[in-house]
């Protein structure tokens, strides 16, 4: 499966992460290199395997549903870029 | 002091040898002298150290001390550290403070263990050289131009330089087992869900595992009699007993089953490597062990199946930092999806775009069944390729990496860096425990021999490469480095 430009620029903005035209050009290139040897999968028969999501076949664990946690809202906007009255800061959003 | 392994500096700090305050300075003070070489640690936290050291010494003298009581350790930057810089290697938390301990941290600390400080570590644990380090290379204490292996090389190459006993490390892939052998120390990965991830920076939650390196297994025994068991806040973490595995270590090994998985032994296997390792294999043979050739068929597709799975749950844990509530803010943003998209270009390395972008590629509409549910399946089939092994033998072995420590700078393309994980990345796919112990050299640079066992199965491992160091001496080797630097 030959990866595009196109394809770089959709996984960017999924991502969110800013690239550039060079940036773009380089990761088709070292994209392409590693989807290629990730292709290998292809030539496996998997036909009937159940997937493998958790390595001891683990189910979620399920918890009573009661308050376990104390607020720390003080405690963990002290390292946020900028808050005020509690809340986080963002560009206008809303005109 | 520094050519000790835990072990005897607990009994030292028990028979009133030293304080932990003397011993804690004498780490710290070759640190400082020659880390500037190393580049092993992103914080010394020595004042803190000390303090901590004071305490463990006042628990002492109260009759309260526990076995690694005062046991100075240090600990990779991905472990939340509250009050502490934890920066993951990467510029997007260069600023965060951690607000909480990992429960490792808080485990290591309430067993009375001291920490030096955070170590280097490729960045977002994404990485085999510790080159893509937002706070630079490490180097190897071995060969200064060459690298120590990563993404946990920090604590190795420290571990290995005599600048701590001993250091925590994490391994998503490799990441404890391959640095541990290209510094020639004693690391073990333990069964996934045996430590508990909570507080560990995640890069790919169902492979990630927090384990010891050290000089010695018995030193790593007794640190994951302290590091192991259930935790509530990890849902992953397993409830199951803790065995003393200190305990088990001298356990014969008359009768040991040992598999050698004859993909290990392909293409691509330095010849000085191999044969470190069959000598290794002859010392079992002495100590009464039998060996066997196996098979693991679906090895070649362990490092393709890997670039599906760790970076599509990378794409998914990384998407937190989104310049808001931590980690690194552009400047001046026009608009919300500016803010975004330049903090997360600002704020990443090139490793840590091309793991996302990957992800969320193979996560896309359109590509997700050829991709991810494939590389899924494929992974049962690798995990199968192993309990399969284990019907028919005790412990496979086989080297730890393909060749000794390569060159900074060698490997420029990302691929090439990938396939140096050939032998230790189906281990973390499967789940299972594996230990790499020093076994010699290759062109001068330490060699590791990679022990793994099922599910579960970490007191035999330690037993088993206990007992090689008890037969053989390669685990007590120094650098040159250890001695004249510092």
């Amino acid at each position: 499966m030959a990866l595009e430009d196109s394809h770089v620029r959709r996984a960017a903005h999924l991502a969110r992460i800013a690239v550039s035209d060079d940036q773009a050009s380089s990761f088709v290139d070292d994209l392409s290199r590693i989807l290629d040897m990730v292709d290998q999968l292809q030539s496996i028969d998997t036909e009937g395997v159940i997937p493998l999501s958790h390595p001891l076949d683990a189910t979620q664990r399920l918890r009573a549903d009661e308050v376990t946690e104390t607020n720390q809202r003080d405690n963990f906007q002290r390292c946020a870029p900028a808050v005020e009255e509690g809340l986080y800061l963002v560009p206008r959003v809303v005109e | 002091m520094h050519d000790k392994t835990v072990t005897q500096l607990a009994a030292a700090l028990k028979s009133g040898e030293f304080s932990s305050r003397e011993l804690t300075s004498h780490f710290l003070q070759r640190i400082e002298q020659a880390d500037g070489n190393l580049n092993s640690f992103i914080t010394v936290t020595a004042e803190q150290a000390l303090k901590q050291a004071e305490a463990a010494d006042q628990l002492r003298a109260a009759g309260n001390a526990g076995t690694l009581t005062g046991i100075p350790l240090a600990l990779k930057d991905i472990f939340c550290t509250q009050g502490v810089k934890t920066s993951c290697g990467s510029k997007m938390l260069d600023n965060f403070i951690a607000p909480y301990n990992a429960t490792v941290v808080e485990k290591l600390s309430a067993a009375g263990t001291i920490s030096l400080g955070k170590t280097n570590m490729d960045e977002f644990a994404m990485g085999s050289s510790n080159e893509n380090s937002y706070f630079g290379a490490v180097k190897n204490p071995w060969d200064l131009s060459a690298v120590p292996g990563g993404s946990s090389g920090g604590s190795a190459a420290a571990v290995a330089a005599g600048l701590v006993p001993a250091a925590m490390g994490t391994d998503t892939g490799g990441s404890i087992r391959q640095p541990a052998a290209f510094c020639g120390i004693t690391g073990l990965k333990p069964t996934y869900g045996r430590v508990s991830r909570y507080g560990i920076i995640a890069y790919a939650s169902s492979l990630d595992q927090a384990g010891p390196m050290a000089r010695s297994a018995e030193d790593c025994a007794h640190l994951l009699n302290v590091i192991a068991g259930h935790d509530v806040r990890d849902s992953t973490s397993v409830a199951r007993g803790v065995p003393d595995y200190t305990e088990t270590l001298n356990a014969p090994l008359s009768g040991l089953k040992i598999g050698l998985p004859k993909e290990y032994f392909g293409d691509g296997l330095d010849p000085e490597v191999e044969k470190a390792v069959r000598d290794a294999v002859k010392v079992y043979e002495s100590l009464g062990a039998t060996v066997r050739e196996v098979s693991l068929p679906h090895t070649h597709y362990a490092i393709p199946a890997y670039y599906v799975i760790a970076p599509a749950e990378a794409s998914s844990n990384l998407s937190r930092y989104d310049g808001v509530r931590f980690g690194h803010r552009c400047d001046a943003p026009a608009d919300l999806i500016d803010l975004y998209t330049r903090s997360r270009a600002e704020g990443f390395g090139e490793e840590v775009k091309r793991r996302i972008l990957i992800g969320t590629h193979t996560l896309s509409e359109g590509f997700f069944d050829a991709y991810y549910t494939k590389a899924q399946k494929v992974r049962r089939l690798i995990r199968q390729d192993f309990l399969d092994a284990f019907e028919d033998v005790d412990v496979l072995m086989g080297p730890a990496s393909p060749t000794p420590a390569f060159d900074l700078g060698a490997k420029k393309d990302p691929v090439s860096m990938y396939l140096q994980d050939i032998y230790t990345i189906a281990v973390n796919l499967a789940g299972i425990p594996g230990i790499s112990v020093p076994a010699g050299f290759a062109a001068g640079r330490p060699v590791g021999l990679q022990i793994l066992g099922t599910h579960f199965a970490e007191a035999q491992l330690l037993n088993v490469a206990h007992q090689f160091q008890q037969a053989t001496d390669w685990h007590l080797k120094l650098p040159a480095f250890a001695e004249e630097n510092a």
